[in-house]
């Protein structure tokens, strides 16, 4: 059902857990299947210096996670922004096509929490 | 690394014995039961002698028994055979809100046929009350379909009391009984019901083999037209191999019920009992009037896809009613039906045991369950804050 990048994503999730002094966080759910994944960015000069994630969901919905915790370190702003589902899919060797719409909630996430940090920013500003 | 297989709710393993008596009948018997030379009449005796030992297990006579080729059928035929040969006299039927997609489908599909059904409500163990049944009787009821087991949650239904409602009605009652028959002591008589589907894999026979027990006397059409095997009432070449296996299970599960149900009991209860020591786990369906090898919960703020693999990984084979495992991305109705909410349907979670299980699989489940579960709520935003989290989440959105 899955592949084996896949399942070493869900089996060994990168960057799990909270920030707690994060720059900006994304929370997004689908509301059918319950899948709901919250992300935490810290970041410096533009760039992306650390991310976290917590995730209910299915083994596709952490892997997604984990995997958009790895591309989005170390990236600018722009360049985050410009990750897309099927990118995450495509790092992770694909998804079931059920799970496309269901499980990948982490560029939304990510985009997310991005925005929050610049609506953080314009309020200091 | 062995396996432990928990789902014998979806399949079970074929008893050797089993297969040995069907080997027969894949190889050298292999005539069609219709034809009148020896091949063929030794193959009807093989059915023959197959229908006696199904509705043995039953306590049914021979003739009463309609051999399919899944539970899924017999409850199609079962529900549908019977409303339309009773549409003279209504068109109205009752089934429960917590029936197997297998009744739920067929009872929606006679809806579109100009058919209404009422939707009886379960309790929260997953219980109907046989006054909501009789309740929901009208003059247009013609047919009652209620499940005896299931196969979910475990909760066996008060069928004898619904079927005596139905029977002083003059309305046809069904029972839906794959999860049940083989596993606990399903009699039809003295459940008073006029049909009951059961299935071979549910008691270590072959998939494909199955029947329909409808009572002397009970009017019905077919769902296949044809010759006329299964008395004219289930046309089609009669699955030989699949129908002697049928048998032979039934005969051993009728011999043996008593000591396989101590066994499975005696585990699920260990099973329960350490799982049930996590925080916020919750058992689902009714705690005594329940198969007793099914062990079900709810785990809070995780998801059943996660549990599963994560116990595959440690050789544990189980299932879950979540949304995420279900090809139709939808939680189960069943649980739903019991008002769990459907945050916590998603962290469902079922066991079922069966005749292979040790003392040695179910500690092994025991002491590697908690951990999966502490490693998936280490992940989740729901297991510090509680499901709050989620909740104040839409009340901001909505108030943007």
């Amino acid at each position: 059902m899955y592949s084996a990048k896949l399942m070493d994503h869900f089996t060994n999730p990168r960057n799990v857990g909270e920030i707690v002094d994060a720059d900006g966080v994304g929370m997004e759910g689908n509301p059918t299947c319950g899948d709901t994944m919250k992300l935490y960015i810290k970041v410096k000069d533009d760039v992306i210096t650390d991310v976290k994630f917590q995730t209910f969901g299915c083994g596709a919905a952490i892997a997604v996670s984990s995997m958009i915790t790895e591309m989005a370190k170390g990236k600018t702003l722009a360049e985050a922004l410009s990750i897309t589902k099927e990118s995450v899919a495509e790092a992770l060797d694909g998804l079931p096509p059920q799970k496309m719409h269901c499980s990948n909630l982490g560029a939304d996430a990510l985009r997310k929490a991005i925005e929050d940090y610049r609506s953080r920013q314009q309020a200091q500003g | 690394m062995s396996i432990k297989y928990f789902d014998h709710i979806a399949s079970n393993p074929l008893l050797p014995e089993v297969l040995e008596a069907m080997m027969p009948y894949f190889k050298e018997q292999f005539g069609n039961p219709m034809s009148m030379y020896d091949l063929g009449m030794n193959a009807k005796q093989a059915i023959d002698t197959a229908r006696e030992q199904v509705a043995g297990l039953i306590n049914a006579r021979p003739s009463e028994i309609i051999f399919t080729s899944s539970g899924a059928e017999s409850n199609n035929f079962a529900l549908k055979g019977m409303a339309l040969a009773r549409q003279g006299d209504g068109k109205h039927l009752i089934i429960s809100k917590a029936e197997h997609h297998s009744v739920m489908n067929t009872a929606r599909s006679l809806e579109k046929q100009g058919f209404v059904v009422t939707y009886v409500p379960v309790d929260k163990y997953g219980m109907v009350d046989p006054e909501a049944v009789k309740k929901s009787i009208t003059k247009e009821t013609t047919v009652i379909s209620i499940t005896l087991a299931s196969s979910e949650v475990g909760t066996i239904e008060p069928i004898r009391e619904i079927a005596a409602i139905a029977g002083a009605h003059k309305i046809g009652f069904h029972t839906d009984a794959v999860a049940a028959a083989g596993n606990i002591p399903v009699d039809v008589k003295d459940l008073g019901v006029d049909a009951l589907s059961l299935s071979a894999h549910q008691f270590y026979g072959p998939k494909g083999a199955a029947a329909m027990y409808l009572k002397t006397g009970q009017r019905i059409l077919p769902l296949i037209y044809g010759g006329i095997q299964e008395g004219g009432r289930r046309a089609g070449t009669e699955n030989v191999p699949g129908i002697v296996g049928m048998g032979k299970a039934a005969e051993l599960a009728a011999l043996n019920l008593t000591g396989r149900m101590a066994h499975v009991r005696q585990l699920s209860d260990r099973l329960t009992e350490g799982i049930l020591k996590i925080e916020k786990v919750h058992a689902t369906g009714h705690p005594t009037q329940r198969l007793p090898g099914l062990a079900s919960f709810v785990v809070e703020y995780i998801e059943g896809e996660g549990m599963l693999l994560l116990l595959l990984a440690k050789g544990i084979y189980a299932a879950s009613g979540s949304a995420c495992t279900s090809k139709a991305l939808k939680a189960s109705p069943v649980l739903l039906s019991m008002g769990v909410p459907t945050s916590m349907a998603h962290g469902s979670i079922v066991f079922s045991l069966g005749i292979g299980n040790t003392k040695e699989d179910v500690e092994c489940c025991v002491e590697e369950f908690p951990q999966i579960v502490k490693r998936l709520r280490d992940m989740s935003p729901f297991a510090k804050e509680g499901w709050g989290a989620i909740k104040a989440e839409d009340a901001s959105e909505e108030g943007a």
